[in-house]
């Protein structure tokens, strides 16, 4: 006590309330972190997609004038970077916090104040990444930002240093949460809860953070480089002056393959956990399942070259990352195999999560097919830099990531809110953004193979493009119209919607045994696993014959002890991780405007962090 | 319809716009940037590995949606059937034989892919030579002196080659990443400053009336939709009377007459909006200043477009340009020269005489 008193105690005493405004401005609790995840990302997703209709209302037709053509490259460059790393990669997030210590049987993450910081980076930094639209342009060079293009010389405007702060910054984020999860996911597991009783999405979530914290060093290394370019004229991207732009080419899709897979391995999670839970079966495979997840997460790495085919780096070259990239099918395969097999032999409930999963699934094949087409460099010459790539990625990253995503929303929104998303307007929203995404992606394949390049403003009208670009515009506001849908029912279900109760699902995992919404502290009792489904085995029974049955309540098992919950000890709310990010925010801001505003950030980040090291987890309460 | 029996019909209605789809690549062969529509060795290469891929892929794609949509049909709750089903964990034997067969796809479509790549990335020894210069937002086309071309000949967005005989292009740019990309005559090929980088292709029939199309591929700024390129390939005979026409100087200024000769004066010598004369960024042979930074336009009059490919080569289209050329090609580097109409006019004569 007399430390926290001692550092800053006079001006900054400790928020001790749960309640209101405050009460989630210096929470703490991964959950409530998790839903600050959820409701920032979508926020984000819907702007992105607002960036995206606009985009293809000016391709409706040929010729048309919607939007500047400066305006236009800015906006696919901020859909890019808007989906990724402020509605995708959070989503993600929200996720890992508010179901891995429930799925673990932990009461919080290992550094629940690291936790609080890496959301309030994210936020800033999302702030700071899309401020260019509000000082004269956003960044307007593709979310790839290819040297030399992105050096002052061709990119003066603030678009691009808000690129390159905005990413940094976010990559602080990304890195903390990732440490964060690694050792909450190998250190707070419940008694009898090894790794191979993990749950699929706690395993993803693992692999997903070392990708992570191993991605993101090398992005960061390019942005400082780039940084310096811009700020020091250092040259390292401009060949003139002895640099190679070729470098950045490597060095982001070093980082921009394995960010592929961060943004695919939590939705695959996502699907093998609802795949079993409305088959009512466990997971096909599960060994394979996981291994295959790490498989994909190594091999990630050595295929990052497929997105430079074109460059003339060679025969050679080329012909091993053809290989190495075709290979990726391989355990990616499986994975979609041991899926089906999942669901054969099983009882499958269509519910909405269901829907979503399958879709997931049906989608993902398509987009991993589309990509074998351009695996092979020969056959890709012809479709790099075409719709027909946009379409490819759309079926990977919308129809695989996005719809995993809006599985979870729908599998766990009963559990974060208590009470079940609308049944029906989830099914509406699961046709409507269906057959939205294969009307706005489907005709893309056609339009790239008829020769349509990417990031063009505009075409001329005899290409005879206009027709399909037509369709998949009517297609993106079907996806549109279904989010609308989607948004009221969360808006009509948040206070109306049927009571979820503790199971909604007759699910298997250890979130489902705790009330929706959990309490503050998780667990009453820190549960012991036997098995890799923990709670099914708690509800069920297979007999001799190998018929399983549901055992009646009462003889249902319970065990580890019931401790008094008003001894359990969970880390208090504080005010210092805003503060920290606040700093740290500002320190960028101030790269781009003015040293003063930097100078001022770091003061508040110092002083911020002084304060949080000398803050306990959680404070002694003198009447205990 | 129960809702678990519409997978199918979504699925029937994407098969349809797929199919579809493929019905317009046969119906639509003069789709200017096809890639279905090979007019090259190189191109149709590619074409054919694309196709072998294709059908493997839609074999691939039949099987597995029809295990999806029988697993998810017959396996589907019923109502009234809330029977748990057998708790199966896996089954090893049959998870190592599903990890064979995509080895052995991936197989079937690496060896003709690695065959081709390792064909077509060496140039024939007999190409004519080109070199392409990329420019924001336009192409430069460079004939060294070589076997059949005497004398260097330097020209902009529009590629004369003969046809039946392969071109290999050494590319370089001289600010951003450009991508050179003819689509019927072959894949693109990235153009990175200061690297020489090497592709080929061939045209295997002649071009029809406007030549073949293409246009930069990869991101390279404000008017990247408009840097677009034509590749006019011609009979042997033909391409070497354009040869010979582009070695020919063109008529000098001072046989010019009328408003051509008034043009050809404003062109040298008359000092528009910020002191900018025409030769200060144009060459044209003859003239005392040749300016390197814009397209060279000793024969302009001899070409079908102007503007990288964005408008015709008319008197119209010229003066379209010449009243603003930012305002057709948005960040143009030429400026608005605040030319009068009657400047527009002597301009467009002299231009159009430069044959």
């Amino acid at each position: 006590m007399a430390a926290t008193t001692g550092a800053l105690g006079g001006f900054l005493a400790r928020p001790m309330g749960y309640t209101g405004v405050w009460g989630w401005v210096t929470t703490v609790d991964a959950k409530r972190i998790g839903v600050l995840y959820l409701v920032t990302s979508l926020t984000f997703f819907l702007w992105g997609g607002v960036q995206a209709l606009t985009i293809r209302t000016q391709l409706a037709q040929s010729g048309l004038t919607v939007v500047s053509p400066g305006l236009y490259n800015q906006l696919f460059t901020m859909h890019a970077l808007t989906m990724i790393f402020l509605a995708i990669m959070p989503m993600s997030s929200a996720f890992f916090n508010f179901v891995i210590p429930l799925q673990i049987g932990a009461r919080d993450v290992a550094f629940p104040r690291l936790n609080a910081l890496s959301y309030w980076i994210y936020l800033f930094g999302g702030l700071l990444l899309s401020a260019g639209y509000l000082t004269g342009g956003a960044a307007d060079t593709g979310w790839f930002a290819y040297a030399p293009i992105t050096e002052k010389t061709f990119s003066p405007n603030k678009g691009m240093d808000f690129y390159v702060l905005g990413l940094l910054v976010l990559g602080i984020s990304s890195m903390a949460a990732a440490f964060n999860f690694i050792v909450t996911i190998l250190n707070m597991r419940a008694p009898g809860m090894t790794l191979m009783r993990m749950p699929v999405f706690c395993w993803m979530t693992l692999v997903t953070s070392f990708l992570l914290v191993t991605a993101f060093p090398v992005i960061t290394v390019a942005l400082i480089q780039l940084l310096f370019d811009r700020y020091l004229g250092a040259g390292f991207f401009i060949s003139s002056r002895g640099g190679d732009p070729l470098l950045w080419q490597h060095l982001f899709w070093v980082f921009g393959h394995p960010e592929v897979y961060i943004l695919i391995l939590p939705a695959m999670g996502v699907v093998s956990e609802i795949l079993p839970t409305f088959s009512r079966k466990p997971l096909f495979g599960y060994s394979v399942v996981v291994f295959s997840g790490i498989v994909i997460g190594f091999m990630g790495w050595s295929v990052w070259s497929h997105h430079m085919f074109t460059v003339g780096l060679g025969a050679v070259a080329n012909a091993v990352f053809t290989v190495s990239t075709m290979l990726i099918a391989v355990p990616t395969g499986v994975k979609v195999f041991n899926w089906m097999a999942t669901m054969w032999g099983g009882n499958i409930s269509l519910k909405t999560p269901m829907l979503f999963a399958i879709g997931f699934i049906a989608l993902f094949v398509i987009g991993g097919l589309s990509g074998v087409s351009h695996a092979v460099s020969p056959s890709d010459f012809q479709q790099q830099d075409t719709y027909y790539i946009v379409a490819h990625l759309h079926y990977v990253l919308f129809g695989g990531s996005i719809f995993g995503l809006f599985a979870g929303i729908y599998y766990w929104f009963p559990k974060m809110r208590g009470r079940l998303l609308g049944e029906g307007l989830g099914k509406v929203h699961f046709w409507l953004m269906f057959t939205g995404m294969n009307m706005t992606f489907g005709p893309q394949h056609w339009l790239g193979l008829d020769g349509m390049p990417r990031r063009i403003y505009t075409y001329p009208s005899n290409m005879g493009w206009d027709f399909w670009n037509l369709v998949s515009t009517l297609g993106a506001f079907m996806i549109g119209v279904s989010l609308l849908v989607f948004l009221y029912n969360v808006w009509r279900s948040f206070s109306h919607g049927e009571h979820a109760g503790a199971d909604p699902w007759d699910a298997r995992t250890l979130e489902w045994t705790m009330p929706s919404p959990p309490p503050l502290y998780n667990f009453a009792r820190i549960p012991t696993v036997h098995g890799r489904d923990p709670f099914w085995d708690q509800k069920y029974a297979t007999d001799r014959s190998g018929r399983t049955h549901r055992l009646p309540a009462g003889a249902q098992e319970h065990d580890g002890h019931v401790e008094d919950v008003q001894n359990i000890h969970i880390p208090d709310p504080s005010y210092f991780p805003i503060f920290v990010a606040l700093g740290l925010a500002l320190a960028a801001l101030g790269i781009a405007f003015h040293l003063a505003i930097s100078v001022v950030g770091v003061a508040i980040f110092l002083i911020a962090i002084y304060g949080w090291a000398f803050e306990p987890t959680v404070e002694p309460r003198a009447h205990h | 319809m129960p809702a678990s029996n519409r997978p199918f019909f979504r699925m029937g209605l994407f098969l349809g716009i797929l199919s579809f789809g493929l019905l317009l690549v046969g119906c639509y062969p003069t789709h200017f940037q096809s890639t279905f529509d090979a007019a090259g060795y190189v191109a149709e290469k590619q074409l054919t590995l694309f196709y072998y891929i294709f059908w493997a892929m839609a074999f691939v794609f039949v099987a597995f949606f029809v295990a999806l949509l029988y697993t998810v049909l017959r396996f589907r709750r019923r109502q009234g059937h809330d029977e748990i089903p057998r708790q199966v964990h896996g089954h090893t034997p049959l998870e190592i034989a599903w990890t064979v067969p995509p080895f052995l796809l991936l197989a079937v479509v690496a060896v003709p892919a690695i065959s081709v790549l390792f064909e077509l990335d060496t140039p024939p020894a007999d190409a004519m030579e080109v070199n392409v210069i990329g420019h924001q937002w336009w192409w430069e086309f460079e004939y060294p002196e070589q076997p059949g071309i005497l004398t260097a000949i330097v020209t902009a967005n529009e590629l004369h080659i003969p046809v039946g005989k392969p071109v290999k292009f050494t590319m370089t740019s001289t600010d951003v990443i450009h991508s050179f990309w003819v689509p019927k005559l072959a894949g693109k090929q990235d153009i990175i400053p200061t690297r020489k980088i090497v592709m080929w292709f061939q045209a295997d029939r002649a071009s029809p009336e406007g030549g073949f199309y293409g246009q930069c591929a990869e991101f390279c700024g404000l008017s990247h939709a408009n840097m677009r390129l034509r590749v006019i390939a011609e009979a042997p005979d033909q391409f070497e009377q354009w040869v010979k026409g582009q070695q020919t100087p063109s008529k000098p200024a001072v046989e010019l007459a009328g408003l051509a000769a008034e043009g050809a004066n404003l062109f040298a010598n008359v000092s528009f909006e910020g002191g900018q004369r025409c030769v200060f960024c144009h060459t044209v042979q003859g003239q005392a200043i040749q300016g390197k930074v814009g397209p060279n336009l000793t024969h302009v009059g001899s070409r079908g477009l102007i503007a990288a490919g964005i408008l015709d080569n008319t008197s119209e289209d010229l003066g379209t340009w010449l009243q603003n050329p930012p305002g057709v090609k948005p960040g143009a580097k030429m400026p608005n020269l605040l030319l009068t109409d009657d400047q527009i006019e002597k301009l467009v004569a002299y231009l159009q005489s430069l044959r």
